[in-house]
């Protein structure tokens, strides 16, 4: 693939951001540079840099991937992204404001003045900032091995040290503006690219989305299989090239892939004529485009279920990431908090309308990757696949700084959440000295991570983040904010009763080979019995222990619901 | 912005996130609200707030409960009546349509009108306790 200019793309963006960082440096020198100019940002900036931050991997890449494997249902991905923020407005966003809290161990402590409930929040905390950083490695190097061919290490690798060199300098957070910035290029890289493919697919005369007939190869294609890989194929398919196709190296450069499923070896190289039916990896169902299009039948076993479990994982999960929570203390005050969410809203919005046309197209244009499995990287190849010459390359480039763009910005707000919790609570270093060492190890885990695990699409792994925050910080959040009955031993129980369930289901799914067992989707998509028994475990442990209802829990409660600024002219 | 810190001391790097959590443990003596207002804990500012809370909870899950509510009912509606997803509407499949693009009107609508009755019962709360 010419990946010239995409490559120049994503080191601009890379470089920008160290730069950027290193400025930011001279520009908020002390802390309370970094709060007073932070309180006086305007809910539009602030919300724009939430957007930046939140808009990650999963977004960019993600979900146009997943529709276009298997349509409509994938859908729930970003109206889920978007309805967590309505939820964290009405529920939560202006009362965690007014908790004064940083983080959530902070809130944790803040409301239950408990130690013990701090520490169960930082684990998960961290537990959830790791798993959330993995798919940001991974759709960094998968975006710059579409464009370069580079190993998918190489990406993962240089967003990682691109990130804590600028989490270490301590740039990038300090600045509003930066992360605010990130919204428009990322909203600017996936809807000027979308313009002109919707008008390239007008000028050949809309070819029909969902028609009755399986994908097929628009024209000849040659595709390289990078790893070893099973495909089905529906239809007997002629193909020449080199390789090793069911154990036998291909004799003559040509075979005739029959009904069935294949073993295709890594490093073969198959050309297949226009016109024929795309065979299809195994693990996503070969669909007609009527089918495809069509709500419940992207191939899951239990539609009904994975689509319930997404819903509850997506609207209870998003206050509970880690690098959501710290972005509501720039607020002013609770007031603001409530107006920046509600802006948010509005631009998650706008942004989610461009990823389902691009896996819409996918299915006409780049069908081959139905066949490689690679479908996260749709976003990534239609530019160049359907607008010719400079102009598809330029668009392509675009698309792939933006990529970069959302890794970057995801990655640091996590960084740097993750490395304040571990030099608090787990490390316990203080200093700058204490920061940058827990910044390391919190980009080394996930790192490692990325080099254990792979093929799993970016926002299935976004998806058990989600979950894991949903079943286990969202119950405290929640319970805690409205009920005054939570004790710190209910607080404690809950969070772990839905928090380790969910944790190990999400392990288990990246790390060992359940495959097409029945509690697959238990395992893949937990949130629907974990959410429950955080909830229940947490309410129901606190009514058998009222002794533990915290001291001054009245106070609290004071102080979290009314309003900033009553009487004499009003405090903070 | 570059100019030195407080005092005419050289301006100093700090880590921001480390200290938040003594800060956050002395600031906890202090209410948001004034002392002589709310912490008295007088029957009335108890109840003043309890019923704020109560309120403001009440508006919270009804927004949250409506929105959700009716967006969770898709899949099983979807699948009990599975010619819904088959139907278009201004060019576009059912399914596609509500869930790509009229959502998030929906969604915007419901927080603008949530801020709004929120910060009604705010201002109504803060009335009812300034007053003298």
């Amino acid at each position: 693939m010419s990946g010239t200019y995409s490559l120049a793309a994503v080191i601009a963006v890379a470089l920008g951001t160290v730069l950027i960082g290193a400025y930011g440096l001279r520009i908020s020198r002390t802390t309370s540079d970094f709060y007073v100019a932070s309180r006086t940002v305007s809910p539009w900036w602030n919300a724009s840099a939430i957007g930046g931050e939140y808009l990650s991997a999963a977004s960019f890449v993600g979900i146009a991937g997943l529709i276009f494997a298997h349509g409509p249902d994938m859908l729930w991905f970003p109206v889920g992204y978007t309805a967590g923020y309505l939820v964290l407005l009405t529920m939560v966003a202006a009362p965690l404001r007014r908790s004064g809290a940083y983080t959530l161990p902070d809130f944790a402590e803040a409301r239950f003045a408990s130690r013990r409930v701090r520490a169960a929040a930082s684990a998960l905390a961290i537990a959830i900032g790791w798993l959330y950083l993995l798919p940001q490695f991974q759709g960094a190097g998968l975006t710059l091995h579409t464009i370069t061919g580079a190993p998918t290490w190489a990406g993962a690798l240089i967003v990682a040290v691109v990130v804590t060199i600028n989490v270490m300098s301590g740039g990038m957070r300090s600045i509003t503006f930066v992360q605010a910035f990130q919204y428009w290029l990322k909203l600017t890289a996936i809807a000027v690219p979308v313009v002109f493919l919707v008008l390239a697919w007008r000028a050949q005369g809309m070819p029909d989305l969902a028609g009755p007939a399986l994908p097929v190869f628009a024209d000849e294609t040659t595709v390289t299989f990078e790893t070893p890989t099973t495909v089905r194929a529906l239809e007997a398919v002629p193909v020449t090239g080199s390789g090793v196709v069911d154990g036998q190296r291909l004799a003559g450069g040509a075979l005739e892939l029959g009904p069935g499923t294949h073993t295709v070896d890594a490093g073969s190289r198959l050309t297949f004529p226009g016109g024929s039916p795309v065979p299809h990896v195994d693990d996503v169902a070969p669909l007609s485009g009527e089918a495809w299009a069509l709500p419940l039948s992207g191939g899951e076993r239990y539609p009904l279920y994975a689509a319930y479990s997404l819903i509850i994982a997506t609207f209870l999960g998003t206050m509970g990431l880690p690098h959501v929570i710290v972005r509501f203390y720039t607020n002013p005050n609770g007031r603001a908090a409530r107006r920046t969410t509600l802006i948010v809203l509005g631009l998650l919005g706008v942004f989610y309308l461009v990823p389902p046309l691009y896996g819409a197209l996918g299915r006409l244009y780049t069908p081959e990757l139905l066949m490689t499995g690679n479908t996260d990287a749709v976003v990534l190849v239609l530019p160049s696949r359907m607008i010719d010459g400079l102009g598809g390359q330029l668009l392509g480039a675009l698309v792939a700084g933006g990529a970069f763009a959302a890794f970057l910005s995801t990655s640091s707000g996590l960084m740097i959440s993750l490395a304040g919790v571990l030099s608090q609570d787990v490390l316990r270093l203080g200093g700058v000295r204490g920061f940058r060492v827990s910044a390391l190890v919190a980009v080394l885990v996930p790192l490692g991570m990325t080099l254990l695990v792979s093929g799993m699409p970016v926002a299935d792994l976004v998806g058990l983040a989600f979950a894991v925050a949903a079943s286990s910080l969202c119950p405290l959040l929640l319970l805690g904010i409205w009920s005054r009955r939570i004790t710190t031993v209910g607080a404690v129980a809950g969070m772990l009763a839905g928090g380790a369930p969910a944790l190990a289901a999400g392990l288990a799914t990246i790390f060992l080979d359940v495959g097409d067992a029945w509690y697959h989707v238990l395992l893949a998509r937990p949130a629907a019995w974990t959410v429950p028994l955080g909830f229940g475990v947490m309410y129901a442990v606190s009514l058998l222990t009222p002794g533990h209802v915290p001291v001054g829990v009245d106070r609290v409660m004071v102080r979290l619901h009314a309003p900033e600024g009553l009487g004499s002219g009003g405090t903070r | 912005m570059s100019d030195p810190g407080e005092g005419g001391r050289p301006a100093q790097r700090v880590v921001v996130t480390s200290p938040r959590t003594r800060a956050a443990r002395v600031r906890r003596a202090q209410p948001a609200v004034p002392v002589p207002l709310l912490s008295e804990e007088s029957d009335l500012s108890t109840h003043y707030v309890r019923s704020l809370i109560k309120e403001q909870r009440r508006l919270g899950l009804l927004v949250c409960g409506v929105v959700c509510g009716s967006l969770a009912a898709l899949p099983l509606l979807f699948a009990l009546a599975p010619r819904l997803g088959e139907q278009r509407l201004l060019g576009l499949p059912l399914p596609w349509l509500v869930l790509g693009v009229l959502v998030f009107p929906v969604l915007v609508l419901a927080g603008w009108f949530y801020v709004w009755q929120a910060e009604r019962s705010e201002r109504e709360f803060a009335e009812l306790v300034e007053r003298p």
